[in-house]
């Protein structure tokens, strides 16, 4: 139809109308706009000289500096995560402590009502528990890290962050941009495949999306926070582990942002082949952020984000994990048949079966990971109650054999593996392609297949243990 | 002489109007990190998420308010540079403010960088009639000592122009009452014309007259006529699409 | 009369006058959309860590462009500052 509409034609027509060459006549255009619009501003602003601009230009003379931009970047991750680490360890453990308190009494409650065994089972040890692990493990850091981070953000940071990156970004072959969107994956990977809207090239805004599940989302730094803690002890007051927890996070963040780069440098080179395109990025005047509104808001926004996931979500997944322990054949559970299956393979990654099968069932979200894990163990016959956060490390390493490998192994495969559930929906929504959603699957899971492996066998080739 | 709504493609049946009167829609545009979403939030008090950086927002939004017993559709789109897009994000923008036939579009500028913001509102200006300016972020404009004579700014553009700081609840009153007045006809802006040389001015004045005789005053016939003389395809591609009977057009 | 140059020969502080972009195709448009017409004045500001992108100061916005893109926009620079 629109061939044959009289616009059409009339399209056609104009050139020889106007005597005009298209690209002549749009140059005109902007350039007459661009003139009007500097004689009325002209007319109606005046700036005598400003002491704010300089302002503006001493910060980015630190910030964007040859000497201090990488460097100040690089403290300004490992303080938020210092914060982070030290400001959720308590929270953490009031949390849990309160929330097994309660646990003990709905358990007396449903004593003195005389429930029947399974009801107990599925409600407290599959909903209630997963549902407690979620709020008391990953909750306390994502309403301390976000706060953290919103407050660089309104203050302007972030531009700088991607104008820093854009070189490697452009060896590459990828936008700098994309390093936007990678910060938006801090707070969730799904709704950072869509901000990769802002990247004009369909080659590059793929590419973003693809390696996006690198940056360590919402759901799975706290798990890393956790691990470090767990295995360094920043629970205790002591400075030195403290700083070796976040610098142990701040390392493993540090290897998806390098792997990132590595994939997309991949990426260009095989299966997206092709050239940088323009970059054009506006570098926004600093504004200092109000501090106290952001503080409220974003701690709110994340407590509100992760109650509702924990509802939707946690809750669930704790029900079948608990159906999954409880359900015999031939006398062992389903979950356990289902750990001993996987566990041949995950062995080659350093791995158990269980870890690798809390990965499998955390698909739909990766903040119930842990909390899977953790209630897995518990229902494999453990005897031990747990009643804090310091219980788990007799969980994992005594009764679990754990070693350091193991952790850094949980930890690798945290950093890489396949996208959640939300995530690979919201990829094929915006590519319509399954393919892609495909690749956005597989790389991820390939490389961290592939990572600890490697340094499984390395360890182990070395006599480390 | 004024730009008719002739197409509706507003469908009325998402409005479940507890007002007599159909909602009027209010589109917010302007360049990126101009305090868009910001004056949204302020005026719906629903929470976008705002951020100091160029391109948070990338998807269409919209909430309502009420003011003077009636009823607005506010509509928060992308920020874009310009009306010929580049992007997918601008390209929502451009489609929506071009197509869509808001009832009152509202730049948002940020008044420390009023000549590159003006591209924008003069680009706009040659599309709707019914603009209003919203010189955003002049709390940091007092803070860098700008001092922006509104009045002449407004009577050089044809067009009201409101000073806010959004962020501080600083004139939103006074944008609810500009936007009350233009919907309801108190005020009629009349957008400046920009003057183009000579030989683009007469390939308009070839031109605007086959286009009206197309498609009427649906579209501001002289800025059609300028998008044939600029051959830009993808604007002749959005319209068709946005037709009513190309089947998915442009809806709210 | 000075000679012209490309703007990625700029030096971070120095200012010139942009003569002519010389991009093709959709990069043109974003340019010259930025304002970047002949006759306005650009400032270089910044180079990045590792020398490019480099941000300019273009009619009162900072903005950063790659060396690929700048080396398509010839300049007349400024004596002095
Ligand atoms: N000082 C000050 N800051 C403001 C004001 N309005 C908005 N801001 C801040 O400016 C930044 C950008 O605001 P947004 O509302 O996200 O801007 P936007 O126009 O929606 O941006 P895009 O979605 O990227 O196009 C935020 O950090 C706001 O807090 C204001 O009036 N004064
Ligand atoms: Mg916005």
């Amino acid at each position: 139809m629109s061939q044959n509409h009289p616009l059409s034609s009339l399209l056609r027509q104009s050139q020889n109308i106007s005597g005009l060459e298209p690209a002549k006549a749009t140059d005109s255009i902007v350039q007459s706009i661009y003139h009007t619009a500097q004689k009325i501003a002209r007319e109606t602003v005046q700036m005598p000289g400003s002491r704010i601009q300089n302002l503006d230009r001493r910060l980015d003379n630190i910030f964007l500096s040859r000497i201090w931009g990488y460097p100040v970047m690089l403290i300004l991750l490992t303080m938020i995560l210092w914060i982070t680490i030290i400001g959720a360890n308590y929270p953490s453990s009031w949390l849990a402590s309160g929330l097994f308190w309660l646990e003990e009494r709905l358990t007396q409650g449903l004593q003195f009502l005389d429930a029947a065994a399974w009801v107990h089972g599925f409600f407290i040890e599959g909903v209630y528990r997963s549902v407690a692990w979620v709020i008391s493990v990953m909750l306390p850091p994502m309403a301390i890290f976000f706060p953290l981070f919103t407050l660089l953000e309104d203050a302007g940071y972030l531009p700088r962050v991607a104008f820093n990156l854009d070189y490697f970004f452009k060896k590459a072959g990828a936008h700098g941009k994309q390093a936007l969107t990678m910060c938006m994956g801090f707070g969730c990977n799904a709704a950072a495949i869509v901000s990769c809207r802002i990247i004009d090239s369909p080659r590059e805004r793929l590419i973003a999306a693809l390696t996006n599940n690198f940056t360590p989302c919402n759901g799975r730094f706290p798990t890393l926070i956790a691990m470090a803690t767990l295995f360094i002890g920043g629970s205790s007051l002591v400075l030195g582990t403290q700083l070796m927890a976040t610098l142990t996070v701040a390392g493993f963040i540090l290897l998806g942002i390098i792997l990132t780069f590595v994939l997309s440098y991949f990426l260009s080179r095989t299966l997206l082949k092709g050239e940088p395109s323009s970059f054009i990025l506006e570098l926004p005047p600093y504004r200092s952020p109000r501090i106290g509104q952001v503080i409220i808001r974003s701690v709110m926004d994340r407590t509100l984000f992760v109650l509702a996931r924990a509802i939707i979500v946690a809750a669930p997944a704790g029900a079948i994990t608990w159906i999954l322990a409880n359900t015999y054949i031939d006398g062992t559970s389903l979950l356990s048949s289902f750990a001993a299956f996987l566990h041949p393979f995950a062995s080659h990654m350093g791995l158990d079966g269980f870890i690798l099968m809390a990965f499998i069932l955390g698909l739909p979200a990766n903040e119930i990971v842990l909390p899977i894990l953790i209630m897995a163990y518990v229902s494999g016959g453990s005897m031990m109650e747990l009643e804090s956060l310091g219980d788990l490390r007799q969980l994992f390493v005594v009764e679990h054999g754990w070693t350091w490998l193991t952790g850094i192994c949980f930890m690798l495969f945290t950093v890489c593996h396949w996208p959640c559930g939300t995530t690979l929906y919201t990829l094929q929504k915006e590519q319509k392609n399954a393919y892609w959603t495909f690749m956005a699957f597989l790389l991820p899971t390939c490389t961290g297949i592939l990572l600890c492996v490697s340094v499984n066998y390395l360890v182990q080739f070395m006599h480390l243990l | 002489m004024p730009i008719i709504n002739a197409v509706r493609v507003l469908s009325d049946k998402n409005f479940k109007s507890d007002c007599t009167k159909k909602p009027a829609v209010i589109a917010l545009a302007g360049n990126p990190n101009t305090g868009k979403s910001t004056i949204f939030n302020a005026l719906t008090g629903m929470r976008q998420h705002t951020g100091n950086w160029p391109g948070k927002t990338v998807l269409r939004t919209q909430g309502q308010y009420i003011y003077n017993g009636q009823k607005y559709v506010l509509v928060d789109l992308p920020g874009t540079y310009s009306l010929l897009p580049h992007s997918a994000e601008e390209e929502v923008a451009r489609d929506f403010l071009c197509f869509s036939y808001p009832d009152v579009t509202v730049v948002v500028v940020d008044a420390t960088c009023l000549e590159r913001n003006l591209n924008l509102v003069l680009q706009i200006g040659e599309v709707t009639r019914q603009l209003i300016l919203c010189l955003n972020l002049m709390d940091e404009a007092r803070r860098k000592n700008l001092i922006i004579d509104s009045d002449l700014l407004s009577r050089r553009l044809g067009i009201p122009v409101v000073e806010t700081a959004a962020r501080n609840g600083e004139g939103l009153n006074q944008l609810r009452q500009t936007i009350c007045d233009v919907v309801n006809h108190r005020i009629t802006p009349v957008p400046t014309p920009i003057t183009y040389p000579p030989d683009l001015e007469q390939a308009i004045a070839i031109l605007e007259p086959q286009v009206r005789q197309i498609m009427g005053e649906r579209l501001n016939p002289r800025w059609v006529a300028l998008r044939l003389i600029a051959g830009d395809q993808s604007f002749i591609r959005s319209f068709f699409s946005s037709l009513p009977d190309a089947g998915e057009g442009v809806k709210l | 009369m000075h000679a012209c140059m490309t703007l990625d020969r700029l030096l971070p502080g120095c200012f010139a006058l942009v003569e002519e972009v010389q991009a093709q195709g959709i990069t043109r448009r974003r340019l010259l959309d930025l304002g970047l017409v002949p006759g306005t004045i650009i400032q270089a500001i910044h180079r990045s860590p590792l020398g490019d992108p480099t941000a300019y100061q273009i009619r009162g916005a900072i903005i950063a462009l790659r060396q690929e893109d700048t080396l398509q926009i010839r300049i007349i620079p400024f004596e002095g500052t």
